[in-house]
């Protein structure tokens, strides 16, 4: 990719107001791979949550915001697949502007797949000398295929793990359900609360289980669950998004 | 029907929701090794898709050949508009007969038109021979899966039911013992009926045949012990051509259990001498979600149930917390469209992790009609309650910098100055179990901004 490209850095609201750190680490991991990026300070939210809550209709405003904050830009990156597949696959079409919003649809990517097939990088070099288990965003995996999943007969692949396999000293953890969803789902982790909190407790355990030490996610929602209940059951597991992982560990 | 509710209530008793989860993640455990045994999977899976969506863009013409074959094989055919004419046309044919007792083979779509109770009100003994249903009928309770119709239920309550039914010894679990004592009991009732019920798994148009598929090979045995065979079947049932079944009966048994084929695939054709067939061809609501762009593939289902044994809700939840015929994800994408307010909640229990539509042998996007239903159910839901207000104030503040900032900062700080009591007290849900993330000292807005950036 030619550096002179402008990559614009598309936060999710939640990851801005709560976890700053997953979207400082996005930048400077992009920055250290050579990428022109910056941030509009103007964007908001996808309109994620309201169309998954069945109000796609009410997020048209959100949706014409989405694009003119980022028309400008020749990729579109966000550490967060679940909020890429919504922009990608879901927003409500904005009429009258459907070409353009197409051409911003097909520039906007989920942090994983633009460094291995954008920057078409697959080998990072670092160390990170930790037992890793990996959860797999449902909307990333399934809705961006960023890995491949196991209903599916097909080679198996996973864009993270392509990026973190090599670091020295990490060992990665095979989980006996390996794409199981978490249970987080949006309002779902509210709306069906008991299930929401038992799907998040079995996952946990399949991690715990296997020993792994660090839980990497691609989509902080699924950590939020995640660690909310670990902390709260006190749990030792630790959690990182994969901005924070690559950004610690790239040499 | 609250799906959130009896989710809640089936998640009480920790072991058994446990074990529940576990027994079904063994099954599809099973389908995805026998799945993955065959290389070319997703073809067929392609392959049986496209087959029924050419089926459901030409059935009314299928329809038609499929009856004049049928006829011509001397086949009796009904059409049945809704459930009720439906359960007309099976008790006439029964009055006709004389026939005051039937077997019955597993048909979802006899529960769906409730059949057992329309028959037993009109003096008709019904007995299902399918033995998973034969043990929830003696429960009085629907089947809880559409493959494995009493997966709810341990050996030990499978003992307990039998004791008192079937008079088998108390406290023998034991699976040989139990089921020698349901064979010895069925083949009673086997042997007296004159009329047999069976579902249809797939109906020829080609050649105006059926096919109907049982592990336990009771629909043979009791449509041939009865001389009059009636077969129920909804109109989206159809394949095109007999070799059509090459692609089908390999999807349907690999992905409801594992197994490489069902263990009986009976072919019915025409009536032997001296004996009937009818066919009842259902609509009840199908050509209505036929009419549906968004829904219509919903019929191209096949109901082998592993959008079920994969789904991690189905899993934790079980059958009956959704409160309709058919349960779990596809369920929950055909119960709207018969009865939208009853099934209302039932596309919201999901987290569209996507699962379903994996599995699906013939690629139905249940995931993403799940979606678009809840889009349907907000609409149909009054325009005025409290969650929609809150979505277009959402909306209104994510098109707006300015007011997303704001309230992001409110958000934090009186996450911040609340005392726990209130942030973890009923009202907030997710705090129930769960502890909410550390707060940030800034957004990353605010240190973007600060960083000398604007």
């Amino acid at each position: 990719m030619s550096i002179n490209k402008k990559v614009g850095l598309f936060i999710p609201c939640y990851v801005d107001q709560f976890y700053p750190n997953v979207a400082i680490s996005t930048l400077e991991l992009l920055q250290k791979l050579g990428c022109n990026v910056s941030y509009p300070m103007n964007q908001t939210c996808c309109g994620q949550p309201m169309a998954n809550a069945g109000y796609e209709r009410d997020t048209v405003a959100t949706t014409q915001h989405f694009l003119d904050t980022f028309e400008s830009f020749d990729y579109i990156v966000c550490p967060s697949g679940s909020c890429v597949h919504h922009v990608r696959d879901h927003a409500p079409c904005i009429e009258g502007k459907e070409t353009f919003q197409k051409d911003i649809q097909h520039k906007v990517y989920e942090l994983t797949e633009f460094i291995t097939d954008i920057l078409k990088i697959t080998d990072i070099k670092g160390t990170y000398p930790h037992r890793v288990g990996f959860h797999s965003s449902c909307h990333g995996q399934r809705g961006l295929r960023l890995a491949s999943s196991s209903e599916l007969n097909q080679p198996v692949f996973n864009k993270a793990k392509q990026l973190l396999a090599k670091f020295e000293g990490l060992e990665w953890v095979e989980l006996s359900r390996k794409d199981e969803c978490c249970g987080f789902g949006g309002t779902f982790a509210v709306t069906e609360e008991a299930l929401s909190v038992q799907m998040g407790k079995d996952r946990l355990q399949d991690h715990i289980s296997k020993d792994a030490e660090i839980i990497i996610g691609g989509d902080m929602s699924c950590i939020m669950h995640l660690s909310g209940i670990a902390s709260r059951n006190k749990q030792a597991i630790k959690f990182k998004h994969i901005a924070e992982v690559l950004n610690e560990a790239i040499i | 029907m609250n799906h959130p509710v009896q989710a809640a209530k089936f998640l009480e008793d920790k072991s058994n929701a446990k074990w529940h989860d576990e027994t079904l993640w063994f099954v599809r455990d099973k389908r995805d090794l026998s799945s993955k045994s065959i290389p070319e999977w997703e073809k067929l899976r392609e392959l049986a898709s496209g087959i029924k969506d050419n089926v459901l863009s030409n059935l009314d013409s299928y329809l038609v050949e499929f009856e004049k074959n049928a006829t011509k094989n001397g086949i009796k055919i009904h059409w049945a508009k809704d459930a009720e004419e439906h359960n007309q046309i099976v008790l006439s044919i029964l009055e006709e007969k004389d026939c005051k007792a039937i077997v019955k083979s597993k048909s979802i779509l006899t529960e769906e038109c409730h059949l057992n109770l329309y028959l037993e009100e009109n003096g008709v003994e019904v007995v299902d021979t399918d033995l998973g249903e034969r043990i929830v009928q003696f429960l009085n309770q629907p089947p809880s899966h559409i493959v494995l119709p009493a997966i709810h239920l341990k050996k030990e309550h499978i003992s307990e039911i039998f004791h008192e039914k079937l008079q088998t010894e108390k406290g023998n679990n034991d699976p040989y013992y139990l089921t020698q004592a349901a064979r010895k009991h069925l083949r009673e009732k086997f042997l007296a009926a004159k009329v047999a019920i069976t579902g249809v798994n797939f109906g020829v148009a080609e050649t105006g045949e059926f096919v109907v598929c049982t592990n336990e090979g009771n629909a043979d045995m009791g449509v041939h012990l009865a001389d009059t065979h009636i077969a129920c079947m909804g109109i989206e049932k159809l394949i095109p051509k007999r070799e059509h079944l090459g692609v089908f009966l390999r999807l349907l048994a690999r992905s409801a259990t594992g197994q490489s084929i069902t263990n009986y695939n009976s072919h019915f054709r025409s009536p032997s001498e001296g004996k009937e067939i009818h066919i009842i061809l259902l609509d009840n609501g199908r050509t209505k979600q036929l009419g549906r762009e968004k829904f219509r593939n919903s019929l191209k289902c096949i109901r082998c149930g592993a959008c079920m044994n994969t789904c991690p809700i189905y899993r934790r939840s079980g059958g009956y917390s959704y409160g309709s015929v058919v349960p779990g994800p596809i369920g929950s994408i055909l119960s709207p469209g018969i009865d939208l307010k009853k099934h209302s909640t039932l596309p919201f229990a999901s987290t569209l992790c996507g699962s379903c539509s994996d599995v699906c042998p013939v690629k139905i996007n249940i995931h993403e009609q799940l979606y678009e239903w809840r889009q349907e159910i907000t609409k149909a839901q009054s325009s005025i309650n409290a969650k929609s207000i809150a979505m277009k104030i959402a909306n209104g503040i994510f098109s707006t910098p300015f007011a997303y900032k704001i309230s992001g900062q409110i958000m934090r700080g009186s996450l911040k100055i609340l005392p726990e009591s209130v942030t973890y007290s009923n009202l907030n849900t997710w705090g129930k179990e769960r502890d909410l993330p550390e707060l940030p000292k800034q957004s990353f807005k605010d240190w973007y901004k600060n960083k000398g950036n604007e």
